[in-house]
């Protein structure tokens, strides 16, 4: 069924027809529409679940991980600040094991406040040990939902599914929402072996001593591998319901690209168009969009990347005192591995409008230079 | 694969990852731990003084008295020696003994 | 045989707490009346290590290990997880020291309070945080020593009446109770365990390490608190309808109960009186009360 719906929705939608069944949550712009729909379709009897209405986003993601160790789905969406004080937890989430799947709305940290677009706060929990989407479109944070629900339970690791403020938490697209019917038969309910059981009465979380916890991250790295190969698994299962597929990468005419664009978010849809106006001017670009930073497919970068001759890479974030994550993380992965120069760009810093226009311009300068650059500051005003 | 859980008295072995749950479950019970090297002062129950009162077994912090037919028997492989028993007993049948004399 | 508190053990020996620990006293009546039917959830505190390290436990019910500030809203998640699949009968137990309440956890505590969420909140109070090594926290009392609170400098200001605080947000049950008096812990225990929505119970639990007291006068301290009056115990249902649970008809001096203790040995004459007259000004508050 097709439903016009903006993005924030799509999340709580994607969340209905998970059939989680715990939800905690707190309010924070510009994510609230998300837990508002999640309170209308909970009332409405739409999805039987108990919404916790938590005093705190550290609650929130407490509240998640106590109801996930005794087995229940569980829920919550954020942004931010409220991402930042959840940092604890979600650590607490990964190193547990739990498969809960959440929403951050990208937006910038304070101060100043700001509500507008920014991946920093989700790049801050990048070290956290959950997996994690940048989704670009409404359709795509629906999708990435269910999906996340299907590889995070059998990798026991939490999912977190990031995509911009207004650019497209408050914006109108058509998403298909599949039948719930077919939802289930892709995503069956969630049963651990392990989990708070009075039957089978185990302690979780423990005093761990130097003798056995790196044994536990070793189980997590193993647990990431496995999450690519089941990411791509899991998306051909969902392709054959939906017709739609998605991948940690999805290339956009890379194979015979002189220059690549790596993007994520929002500014990948944009450098799609950027791409197909300077192929009309005779400019052989691709664009590479990430859409999973964790576990990072650097196999499938360095498969797309392979023939093209340079890379811009366009961050909508900054690890101030170095550049930007994405291009950081992408020079990690060629070292070794590729010659490929790399160009950094900054773009759409706290919700700047990043336009088509903008990427044409950066095609140009890329093209032009001839010693690749950590970080340009685009349209920095100094 | 889930790792059973013991509850008998010993200890869980581990070589490796491959022994372990996915996270830090526990796999048995503590009381393969015998915390009797904890003690320095040993309490000792005259039974001809004792009168069944229970009061030592109701305030042990292990538990590490037991009620064996109808009676109280402390238990030295837990007991810890803090003497609790011998100041809450009313009627002074739990004489001190010092460890290793 | 006539025993005053049930028979049953679930809680373990060879767990890890100190001699005469009031902590893991508090823990086997707890786990004598809600029984296997249970899940706990404990934050940093010394049952945090009391249980023993990985591989192992010593409560023998489920326990779910957590953040310091987290204990009641982790509780709150573990119950609607538990509901939601239908194990609507389990106890749900958050376990936690007086840090974790009095201090870094009350948040998380209002929070569930005001939701009634359906779970009880036991705090096992040893005035100071113990595990770390006998830092002040909010339910030091008044004149203690503590490692952040050296004798030139010792705990000024009363203990945070986090019982009060409780019964303020009008949750169907709060009580005080101790661990010198099995029978009526255990009673309220039980009583908890009946009550649907948010309980909350405050055990004040001896610490032989951080008040610096022989192992053995445990008992004898915790029934001192309840004796000078520093620590009474009684219970509110619904906010508003309290209970004096131990009578105490003449009071005993407080130098009674700061005598078998190191953390109080620095105390002037003067100072001692003025803990004893603000000791007697909350008992007539409270008293008025009942």
């Amino acid at each position: 069924m097709k439903k016009t719906m903006i993005g924030n929705h799509a999340a709580s939608w994607g969340a209905q027809l998970s059939r989680v069944q715990v939800i905690a949550a707190y309010p924070i712009t510009p994510q609230t529409l998300i837990v508002e729909k999640l309170s209308e379709i909970v009332a409405d009897g739409e999805l039987d679940a108990k919404f916790i209405k938590v005093e705190s986003e550290h609650s929130a993601m407490s509240a998640c991980i106590g109801a996930s160790a005794t087995g229940a789905r569980a829920y919550t969406a954020t942004s931010a600040q409220g991402l930042a004080l959840m940092h604890e937890m979600l650590h607490w989430a990964a190193l547990a094991r739990l498969p809960i799947v959440m929403t951050n709305v990208n937006r910038a940290m304070a101060p100043g406040w700001s509500i507008w677009a920014d991946q920093n706060d989700s790049l801050s929990q990048r070290d956290t040990g959950m997996m994690h989407i940048f989704a670009s479109s409404s359709q795509d944070i629906l999708d990435s939902t269910i999906i996340s629900y299907k590889v995070s339970e059998q990798v026991l690791l939490p999912t977190l599914i990031s995509f911009d403020a207004f650019f497209l938490s408050h914006t109108m697209e058509v998403v298909d929402m599949p039948p719930i019917t077919d939802v289930d038969k892709f995503l069956p309910p969630y049963n651990p072996e392990y989990k708070l059981d009075v039957n089978n009465p185990r302690s979780f979380g423990a005093l761990t001593s130097e003798e056995h916890y790196y044994e536990f991250r070793y189980k997590m790295q193993n647990a990431m591998d496995d999450a690519v190969g089941l990411i791509k698994k899991e998306g051909r299962e969902f392709e054959k319901l939906t017709g739609r597929y998605y991948d940690l990468v999805h290339s956009y005419k890379c194979e015979d690209a002189d220059l690549i664009f790596v993007t994520s978010g929002t500014i990948a849809e944009t450098t799609n168009v950027a791409v197909d106006e300077l192929r009309k001017d005779g400019k052989k670009v691709g664009n590479l969009k990430i859409r999973v930073i964790r576990p990072y497919p650097k196999q499938d970068i360095l498969k797309a990347v392979k023939n093209c001759s340079k890379i811009a890479v366009i961050d909508r974030n900054i690890s101030c005192g170095y550049h930007g994550i994405f291009a950081q993380e992408l020079k990690g992965a060629l070292y070794n591995e590729s010659d490929i120069p790399v160009w950094g760009y900054l773009a759409g810093i706290g919700g700047r409008d990043v336009k088509v226009d903008d990427i044409k311009e950066i095609a140009d300068e890329t093209f032009k230079s001839k010693k690749p650059v950590d970080m340009i500051m685009k349209g920095v005003k100094i | 694969m889930l790792i059973k859980f013991r509850t008998d008295k010993k200890g869980v072995k581990i070589s490796g990852a491959k022994d372990m749950p996915p996270m830090p479950a526990s796999l048995g019970l503590m009381n393969w731990n015998k915390t009797s090297s904890w003690r320095n002062l040993k309490p000792i129950i005259d039974y001809e003084k004792c009168i069944d009162c229970f009061i030592c077994w109701k305030f042990c912090p292990e538990p590490a008295i037991k009620i064996v037919d109808e009676r109280p028997v402390i238990d030295y492989d837990f007991c810890k020696g803090c003497m609790l028993c011998a100041e809450e007993c009313p009627k002074d049948a739990i004489a001190t003994e010092v460890e290793g004399k | 045989m006539k025993l005053t508190i049930p028979e049953r053990e679930i809680m373990q020996p060879g767990h890890l707490a100190c001699q005469g620990c009031g902590a893991s006293m508090a823990m086997r009546y707890a786990l004598k009346i809600f029984g296997r039917d249970s899940v706990l959830t404990i934050p940093a505190c010394c049952w945090a290590v009391i249980d023993g390290p990985f591989p192992y436990t010593a409560v023998n019910v489920p326990l779910f290990h957590t953040a310091f500030e987290t204990a009641a809203v982790m509780a709150s998640g573990i119950k609607a997880g538990l509901d939601v699949q239908g194990e609507k009968s389990t106890n749900v137990i958050a376990w936690a020291g007086d840090g974790g309440t009095f201090d870094i956890g009350i948040q998380a505590i209002s929070g569930a309070a005001e939701r009634n969420d359906d779970i009880t909140y036991i705090v096992y109070d040893n005035e100071a945080y113990m595990n770390t090594g006998i830092q002040r926290s909010s339910a030091t009392p008044h004149g203690a020593w503590t490692t952040t609170t050296p004798i030139k400098h010792y705990k000024i200001g009363a203990k945070k009446n986090m019982v009060e605080i409780m019964s303020a947000h009008r949750i169907p049950y709060a009580a005080t109770a101790s661990v010198a008096y099995p029978e009526d812990l255990c009673k309220k225990l039980e009583k908890a365990k009946n009550i649907r929505g948010f309980k909350f119970i405050h055990i004040l639990a001896p610490c032989p390490t951080g008040w610096k007291s022989d192992p053995k006068y445990t008992v004898k301290l915790a029934k001192l608190a309840v004796q000078t009056n520093i620590f009474p115990i009684y219970e509110i249902e619904n906010g508003l309808k309290y209970t004096q649970n131990k009578k105490v008809k003449q009071r005993k001096p407080i130098t009674e109960y700061f005598k078998y203790q190191g953390r109080f040995k620095h105390l002037k004459k003067e100072e001692v009186e003025f803990i004893q007259k603000s000791i007697d000004r909350e008992n007539e508050i409270l008293l008025k009360k009942f």
